[in-house]
């Protein structure tokens, strides 16, 4: 058990060093540096920037050091929490990043929440009930579920909003509290704001897992004990519910590994058609500005959050499958 | 190998034009005879021409398979089937509804659309157009029109339909106008020849990379495998979209059509390769315990033979299920970046690139044609889908 805690714990801590290298290879790839795209900026605002001013500031934020040690210099910052500065805002890239980092992560939970829940009761009827009329229905909805984008769904629904109910579904709060502080009625508006989002974004892993939960129970309702329980007398409800079900569930958690990467990967580009206040739309606007602070950070700090979820996923698959818990594979 | 699998499945597989037969004749002897028919013909069937017989009997596979092969059609003679150049713009008709087509014209068969007037609507300034019941701009099917190149080496100038003689302003636009007045019908059979190859080339890449390196990782195994599963399990934890835009981004700005194109398709394929390698790595493994492969190491086979000419074959056709299976997925990180302006740009045209002219909604309530491009992505996904599907099971009944 331990073993696999620690095994689980190095890949993660391996995942963000690689995520880190990426980042950091985002931020270099363009033509440029932090310096240049500066000069740019305050030349387009009308200020110039003299030779000698460019590079004492290449001196000071270390552009002019070589390759590796400007990576090290910036994994140091990122551990200290410094992120450097937003070009674009002024302000701290923390301060740019923060609420929208945290919105995008309940956005992804939220995607996960709904998938879960739509996914596990409709599996389990698609096995019990295989070739059933319904059966049919949710894997053709599902098929169809696969083959939208998740951006193309999220302008379908937006269009179907605005021509049809004459309502602008976007959004995550009511106007009058996009401004307004922390507090019950604004928590509670997010919560109405939130289902539109997480079914956009859950519908393509829904359909994915319906496919899995529907093939582990097929397999495990076809096994010996499944007929020993019918035989004992145990009421169909049970026989289905009480095994077959919790067995199949198990790769429905390990699944949450991928799901997780692949829901915050879509909450980006969705976020922007929905126009949700998510990391999203900002990274488009870093990257098309070429802040690429802003963006590289942005990028790591997703890459790291997923592999935190990941993380807690694999604890709970642990806390569920008593075949790793005891250190077996 | 094939023989050995080919008796096992007898049973499952009806050889074309003798399970009909079956049903007719009633008397016993017969039915044995046309079995024991359909028997030997399994006996000696190939493994393609199993797989071909139990394909055939997944129907969804196989509309998905003639969907693609129409899809492919348009790609390969998108100037055949688009009627004007789709990047020639003109701001007096933009963002023109479709046309209706009337087919008969005093009772015969003569297809025409009436010309657009362009006006201004005096209460709310929008450029409205109002069909010109005076004007009938016939339809010609293979006439001449816009010259191009066929294939990319043969002149022509016929199409398969256009409007001969038409002024620009009274042309044909079967699928409306774009807000800078281009031919949507046009610049979605170029977008369909993009977007479908993109697909092609980026999985050929993909595979490249999967079969090398899934190839590595099973057949070698030990410490080598194990860096190639991690570095696999790392890559799929990572979000890709933002990874994606972030290498999207740092493309220069002054390349070429042709270089971005490659550009993204390699962005994709680096990430995308994944899938491929932990199928060829599972099949190389189960076939390493095989009898056939210990046979030809013991006969003293060398290392390139066994796999090449002994283990490939048999696993060929999975590797053919999973590549299709893996192209929906990047033609859907095309449109995507596309769609956010980062993969390719414009004068590109992709499916993606057209629908970054739905991404405003006001726009799209007012003109909702922008949104056709939509259908042609979701239709060319689940066909791949369907057909990748039809291909595993094809493959691999017991899998």
């Amino acid at each position: 058990m331990l073993a696999y805690i620690v095994r689980r714990l190095l890949l993660a801590v391996l995942t963000v060093w690689a995520i880190s290298v990426l980042s950091f290879i985002i931020i270099h790839l363009p033509p440029g540096d932090y310096v240049t795209s500066y000069i740019a900026s305050m030349s387009a605002s009308g200020s110039a920037v003299s030779e000698g001013e460019a590079k004492a500031l290449r001196e000071q934020l270390g552009l002019d050091k070589p390759i590796t040690v400007q990576y090290l210099k910036w994994t140091g910052l990122m551990l200290q929490g410094n992120f450097g500065m937003a070009m674009e805002w002024g302000r701290p890239v923390s301060d740019v990043i923060g609420d929208r980092l945290t919105l995008t992560m309940v956005i992804s939970v939220a995607a996960i929440v709904f998938t879960w829940a739509l996914a596990l009761p409709i599996g389990i009827f698609s096995a019990v009930y295989r070739y059933s009329f319904m059966d049919y229905v949710f894997t053709l909805v599902g098929f169809i579920g696969l083959a939208i984008p998740g951006f193309l769904l999220a302008l379908i629904v937006m269009y179907v909003g605005f021509a049809y109910f004459d309502a602008n579904v976007g959004g995550l709060f009511s106007p009058d509290l996009v401004e307004a502080p922390w507090n019950m009625a604004k928590v509670w508006d997010l919560t109405k704001h939130l289902p539109i989002p997480a079914i956009v974004l859950g519908v393509a892993g829904t359909a994915q897992l319906i496919r899995i939960m529907r093939s582990n129970l097929l397999d495990e309702l076809r096994k010996p004990y499944v007929m020993t329980a019918r035989a004992r007398g145990l009421s169909e409800y049970w026989v289905v519910m009480r095994y077959p079900v919790r067995v199949a569930l198990n790769p429905f958690v390990s699944t949450i590994g991928y799901l997780l990467p692949y829901i915050v990967s879509g909450s980006i580009i969705v976020s922007l058609v929905l126009s949700l206040p998510t990391v999203g739309p900002l990274l488009l606007k870093a990257l098309i500005a070429q802040d690429m602070f802003l963006a590289g950070t942005i990028v790591l700090l997703l890459g790291v959050l997923t592999v935190i979820g990941t993380f807690i996923s694999d604890l709970l698959l642990m806390w569920i499958d008593p075949r790793i818990r005891r250190g077996r594979q | 190998m094939a023989e050995h699998g080919a008796a096992e499945e007898s049973s499952r597989v009806d050889p074309p034009g003798i399970a009909l037969g079956v049903e007719a004749a009633a008397e016993p002897a017969a039915k044995h005879e046309t079995r024991n028919l359909a028997e030997q013909r399994i006996a000696v069937a190939t493994q393609w021409q199993l797989m071909w017989w139990r394909f055939r009997k997944h129907k969804l596979a196989v509309g998905g398979t003639l969907v693609l092969a129409a899809f492919y059609l348009l790609a390969i003679f998108a100037d055949f089937f688009a009627y004007v150049d789709p990047s020639e713009s003109d701001a007096q008709r933009s963002l023109m509804a479709p046309q209706a087509i009337h087919w008969f014209d005093e009772g015969s068969f003569k297809p025409y659309v009436y010309a657009l007037k362009g006006t201004r609507d005096p209460m709310t300034f929008k450029r409205v157009y109002v069909p010109d019941t005076s004007t009938k701009i016939p339809i010609r099917f293979f006439g001449r029109g816009e010259p191009y190149e066929l294939l990319g080496f043969i002149p022509a100038d016929r199409h398969l339909f256009a409007v001969e003689g038409a002024k620009a302003s009274e042309s044909l636009f079967l699928m409306g106008t774009d807000t800078q007045g281009r031919d949507a019908w046009s610049r979605l059979m170029h977008a369909t020849r993009t977007s479908m190859t993109i697909g092609l080339v980026s999985v050929a890449l993909s595979l490249v990379l999967g079969v090398v390196l899934g190839g590595i990782s099973g057949y070698f195994g030990g410490a080598i495998d194990s860096v190639i599963q991690r570095i696999i399990e790392i890559l799929r934890s990572i979000p890709t979209i933002p990874l994606w835009m972030g290498l999207a981004a740092a493309v220069p700005n002054d390349w070429s059509v042709v270089q971005v194109y490659f550009a993204i398709t390699i962005i994709i394929s680096l990430i995308g390769w994944t899938e491929l390698a932990r199928v060829v790595r599972g099949r190389f493994i189960s076939l390493k315990q095989e009898d056939f492969v210990m046979a030809a190491e013991l006969v003293g086979c060398s290392k390139s033979r066994i796999i090449f000419r002994h283990m490939v074959p048999s696993f060929i056709s999975h590797i053919i299920a999973a590549t299709t299976l893996a192209i929906p997925a990047i033609i859907i990180s095309e449109t995507s970046l596309s769609f956010l302006g980062l993969g390719l740009r414009p004068p590109a045209i992709s499916w993606g690139v057209l629908l970054q002219e739905a991404q405003n909604i006001q726009a799209l309530v007012i003109s909702p044609w922008l949104l056709i491009p939509s259908f042609a992505v979701i239709v060319a996904v689940l066909a791949f889908n369907f057909m990748g599907d039809g291909i595993r099971d094809a493959a691999d009944p017991y899998l």
